[in-house]
C-alpha cells in the first residue's frame, strides 16, 4: 500500500513519463528480490553458525569432563616386607662406572620383581572393611593398573622412603571414573556391570572418605597412551608427533611452495609446459588425501627405506599434499598485487629478482601466511594417509625424534574412538578433539597476529 | 627550491648535481650529457638528438601495432607524443626503455639508439638502461612505503649513495626538484600513498630523477590529475628540461602545446607528422594532424 500512495504523489507532483511509470512497475519485485536474497543468506550464516555451534557444544560437554579423573588419595606404607630389596648402590663405592651401572641395574631389576600391587592393595585395605581383604584382586582392580610403576618409580627415585609412610595420588580403574561420573547405567544386572558389587560397595566408602576424588588429569596431556591402564592412557606421544610432523611441514612445504609459486608467477614463460604444470598443481590440490599416503608408502618407505610409522615419513607426505594449497594460495596472492607496483620497480632499473624480494614478496606476506596455515592446519588434522604409513600403531613412548615411530593427534582420535572400552574413551575422544582444535586455534591466531603485523607496514 | 635550504646548503648545489648526472654517462658521450645544461632556445633549431629511432616496429603477438618508426628525441627538450588513443604512442614510449620486454608476447624490431648507443642490443644490460631512462606512469604508482623510501630505493639498488648521509642529500635534492621537499620534509617517514594524487605524482618525478637518468619518460602523467596539480607537473617538467631529456605521452592538446618543444602524431601505428611544436599546432602539414588538434576526431 506504501508504493500505491507514493505512485500517486510523483504522479500528482508532474505527470510520471512512461520511462518513471515502467520503472515504477519494476520496482516492488526488485525490492522482494533482494529481501528474499538477503533472508536466504542471512538464514544460511544462521545455519551455519548455529550447526559450528552446536559441534562445539558437543564436543565440549562430553570432552571437558575427561579433563577431572577420579584419582585415589592414598596414605601408602612402603612396607619393607614387601619391598625387600638390597640398598641402593652407591657410585662412590664402585671402581669403574661400568660395575656401578651393572649393580645399578640388578638393584633396579629387584624393584621390579617387587610387588608394587601388594603395597597399593595393602594401602586401599586400611580404608575398606576388613572383610575386603579375602579378594585382594578386587581391591587391587579398583587403583589403575599402571599406578604401580608409577610407584616404583617414585621409590626408584628416592630408595629413602622404604619404611616411611608417603601420600600417593594415583588415578582410579577406568571403569571406576566413569561408574563415579554416572556414565554406567546403575539398573543393569549384575552380570552386565564392569564392577562387582562389592567393588561399588567400595567406592562408595572411599568417596565418603574423601580418598576417591576427580582431580585434573594431568595425565591426559602428559602420559603416553596405555591399553594396559586404559585410566592412565595420554595424548603425550601423538601430540609429541603431530609437532614433529607440523615442523616438517611448515619447514618443507612453505619454502617450497612459495618459491614454486613466485617462479611460475613472476619468472616462468607463458607456454605449454608451464600450463601442464598449473593444472597438475591444482589436479593435485584435489588428489583423495590417502592416494598420498599410499605414494608415501611407496616411495618414501619401501624406496627409500625410511622408518615405518615416523613422524618424518608422515611429515613428507603432508608436505606433499599440504604444497599444491600453498602453492595455489600463494600464487593467487601474487596476482592480486598491482602491476602498477611492479612496472614502478623496473621502470627504475630494480631487476625482476628486486622487484619480487623488495616489493611483491613483502605485499603479499600476509596473504601467503593465510595460504601456508589452511595446508598446514589441514595437514594437522589428517589421518587417511598416515594410517598407510603405519602411524596407526599403538606406541607407548613419546618420540624423541622425528625418526621414532609415532602416532598423531587425529590418528589417535581415531584409535581411541575404536577402543572396545567405549564409555571410558568416549570422553578421552572428545578431550583428545578438543587439544587438537585447541592446536589449530593457536595455530590460527598466531598466523592472524602475524598477518596484521606485516599489513601494518601497508 | 625556495628560501629554506638554510640546514643542507651544500649538497644541493648545481655543481654536485652535474658529477651525479655524469655518473651514469656513459664516456663515449660524456659531453653530451653535462654539456648542455643551459636552456635551448625554443622553435626551430637542430639539437644533438638523444635517441634516435629506426624502423621501430612493435608486434603484440602477431598483431603490428607500431609500423617502422623513425624519429629523433632531441636532447633537453621536451617531446610530446600526442594521437588518438590506441594510436601507438605509449607503445613507442615504452620502447624507449624496453619496457615493452615484461609484456608477455611483445616483440620490438627496429633500431633504437641512444646516444650511437643500440639499446636493444644483446650486450647491453637492460637495468643499466632504467637507470639511464626513467619513467613517470599515467596513474601515481608510489611504493607502498615511507616518502624517503620511495625516493631512496632507486640510489639504493644502484649503488649511487656511498653513504646514509649521501642518501639522504639524494632524497633532499630529488625532493626539491620535484617541488615537493616544503610540502613533506616533516614527514619523510610517513607512507608515500597517503600523499594527495599531484603529491603522489611529484613524488614518483622524484622518485625517477633520484637516480639521475638522461631521459625521463612521462606516460599521460596528468590524466589522472586535477588542474592544479596538472599545472605544478607541466611547470616542473619545464624546470627538469634543463637537465633532462623529456618525452610525455599527453591526450591534452593545450598540455603538449605548454609544455613541449617538439611535437609526434601518431596515428593507427603510423607517425604521420613530427616537428617543432609551434609549427604542429600552427601549420601542420597533414590533414589528419589538422583534423586531431582542432578537436574533429580522437
Amino acid at each position: 500500500m506504501a508504493t500505491g500512495t507514493a505512485d500517486t504523489t510523483i504522479g500528482a507532483a508532474r505527470a510520471a513519463s512512461p520511462t518513471t511509470q515502467r520503472v515504477q512497475a519494476t520496482l516492488a519485485r526488485r525490492r522482494a528480490a533482494e529481501t528474499r536474497f538477503r533472508l536466504i543468506g542471512l538464514s544460511a550464516v544462521i545455519l551455519g553458525i548455529g550447526l559450528v555451534a552446536l559441534l562445539f557444544a558437543s564436543i565440549l560437554s562430553r570432552g571437558l569432563p575427561a579433563f577431572w579423573q577420579a584419582t585415589l588419595t592414598l596414605e601408602v606404607y612402603i612396607d619393607p616386607e614387601i619391598v625387600d630389596v638390597s640398598p641402593a648402590p652407591d657410585a662412590a663405592a664402585f671402581d669403574s662406572q661400568a660395575a656401578y651401572e651393572e649393580a645399578f641395574l640388578g638393584w633396579q631389576t629387584e624393584l621390579a620383581r617387587t610387588n608394587w600391587g601388594r603395597v597399593l592393595r595393602n594401602a586401599l585395605l586400611a580404608y575398606l572393611p576388613p572383610e575386603a581383604a579375602e579378594s585382594g584382586r578386587a581391591v587391587e582392580g579398583l587403583i589403575a593398573s599402571n599406578e604401580r610403576f608409577e610407584l616404583r618409580a617414585l621409590i626408584q627415585e628416592d630408595p629413602g622412603l622404604i619404611g616411611e609412610t608417603i601420600t600417593f595420588q594415583g588415578l582410579a580403574d577406568a571403569n571406576i571414573d566413569v561408574w563415579v561420573k554416572g556414565n554406567i547405567d546403575r539398573s543393569l544386572p549384575d552380570d552386565r556391570l564392569p564392577l562387582t558389587s562389592d567393588q561399588r560397595a567400595w567406592v562408595e566408602i572411599l568417596l565418603e572418605q574423601g580418598v576417591l576424588t576427580q582431580e585434573f588429569a594431568s595425565s591426559l596431556l602428559f602420559n603416553v597412551d596405555s591399553r594396559s591402564s586404559p585410566a592412565s592412557a595420554g595424548l603425550a606421544g601423538a601430540f609429541v608427533g603431530s609437532l614433529f610432523m607440523m615442523l616438517i611441514v611448515i619447514v618443507l612445504s612453505v619454502p617450497i611452495g612459495v618459491a614454486a609459486a613466485i617462479y611460475l608467477e613472476e619468472f616462468a614463460p607463458r607456454n605449454r609446459f608451464t600450463d601442464l604444470i598449473e593444472v597438475n598443481i591444482n589436479n593435485l590440490a584435489a588428489v583423495p588425501s590417502i592416494v598420498f599416503g599410499l605414494l608415501g608408502a611407496a616411495v618414501f618407505i619401501n624406496w627409500f627405506r625410511l622408518p615405518l610409522s615416523a613422524p618424518l615419513v608422515g611429515g613428507l607426505v603432508l608436505t606433499l599434499m599440504t604444497l599444491p594449497t600453498v602453492i595455489i594460495a600463494t600464487r593467487s596472492t601474487l596476482r592480486a598485487i598491482p602491476p602498477s607496483i611492479r612496472q614502478a620497480a623496473i621502470g627504475l632499473g630494480a631487476s625482476r629478482v628486486q622487484t619480487v624480494a623488495h616489493h611483491v614478496l613483502p605485499l603479499a606476506v600476509p596473504g601467503i601466511l593465510t595460504g601456508a596455515i589452511i595446508g598446514v592446519a589441514q595437514a594437522l588434522g589428517e589421518t587417511a594417509p598416515l594410517l598407510l604409513i603405519g602411524m596407526s600403531a599403538f606406541v607407548a613412548q613419546v618420540p624423541a625424534s622425528p625418526m621414532d615411530a609415532s602416532t598423531a593427534l587425529p590418528v589417535q582420535i581415531y584409535l581411541w574412538q575404536g577402543n572396545e572400552l567405549r564409555n571410558f574413551f568416549e570422553a578421552r575422544t572428545s578431550a583428545a578433539i578438543i587439544v587438537l582444535l585447541a592446536l589449530l586455534l593457536s595455530l590460527n591466531t598466531i598466523a592472524i597476529i602475524l598477518r596484521k603485523r606485516f599489513e601494518k607496514r601497508w | 627550491m625556495s628560501a629554506q635550504a638554510e640546514p643542507k646548503q651544500p649538497p644541493s648545489s648545481p655543481v654536485e648535481t652535474g658529477t651525479a648526472m655524469t655518473d651514469l654517462t656513459k664516456p663515449v658521450v660524456a659531453a653530451d650529457g653535462a654539456g648542455a645544461p643551459s636552456a635551448q632556445p625554443h622553435g626551430a633549431n637542430r639539437v644533438e638528438p638523444k635517441v634516435t629511432t629506426t624502423d621501430v616496429k612493435v608486434f603484440y603477438g602477431s598483431s603490428e601495432a607500431l609500423h617502422g618508426i623513425q624519429t629523433e628525441i632531441p636532447a633537453n627538450q621536451v617531446t610530446a607524443l600526442i594521437g588518438p588513443s590506441g594510436c601507438g604512442k605509449s607503445t613507442f614510449l615504452r620502447c624507449l626503455n624496453r619496457m615493452n620486454d615484461t609484456i608477455e608476447g611483445a616483440r620490438v624490431t627496429g633500431k633504437i639508439l641512444m646516444d650511437g648507443e643500440d639499446i636493444y642490443d644483446k650486450s647491453l644490460d637492460v637495468v643499466l638502461l632504467r637507470a639511464r631512462v626513467g619513467m613517470v606512469f599515467q596513474k601515481p604508482n608510489p611504493f607502498p612505503k615511507s616518502i624517503f623510501e620511495n625516493i631512496a630505493y632507486g640510489p639504493r639498488i644502484h649503488g649511487l649513495a656511498k653513504s646514509k648521509g649521501e642518501l639522504a642529500d639524494i632524497v633532499e635534492r630529488s625532493l626539491k626538484r620535484a617541488g615537493l621537499w616544503d610540502e613533506v620534509k616533516d614527514r619523510l617517514k610517513e607512507p608515500g600513498t597517503g600523499l594527495s594524487g599531484g603529491q603522489q605524482q611529484r613524488l614518483c618525478i622524484a622518485r625517477a630523477i633520484a637516480v639521475s637518468p638522461e631521459v625521463i619518460l612521462m606516460d599521460e602523467p596528468c590524466s589522472a590529475l586535477d588542474p592544479i596539480a596538472t599545472a605544478r607537473i607541466e611547470e616542473l617538467i619545464d624546470e627538469l628540461r634543463r637537465n633532462y631529456t623529456i618525452v610525455i605521452v599527453t591526450h591534452s592538446m593545450q598540455q603538449a602545446a605548454r609544455v613541449s618543444q617538439k611535437t609526434c602524431f601518431f596515428h593507427l601505428g603510423d607517425l604521420v607528422e613530427e616537428g617543432d611544436t609551434d609549427q604542429i599546432f600552427t601549420n601542420p602539414r597533414d590533414k589528419r594532424t589538422q583534423d586531431y588538434i582542432t578537436g574533429r576526431f580522437g
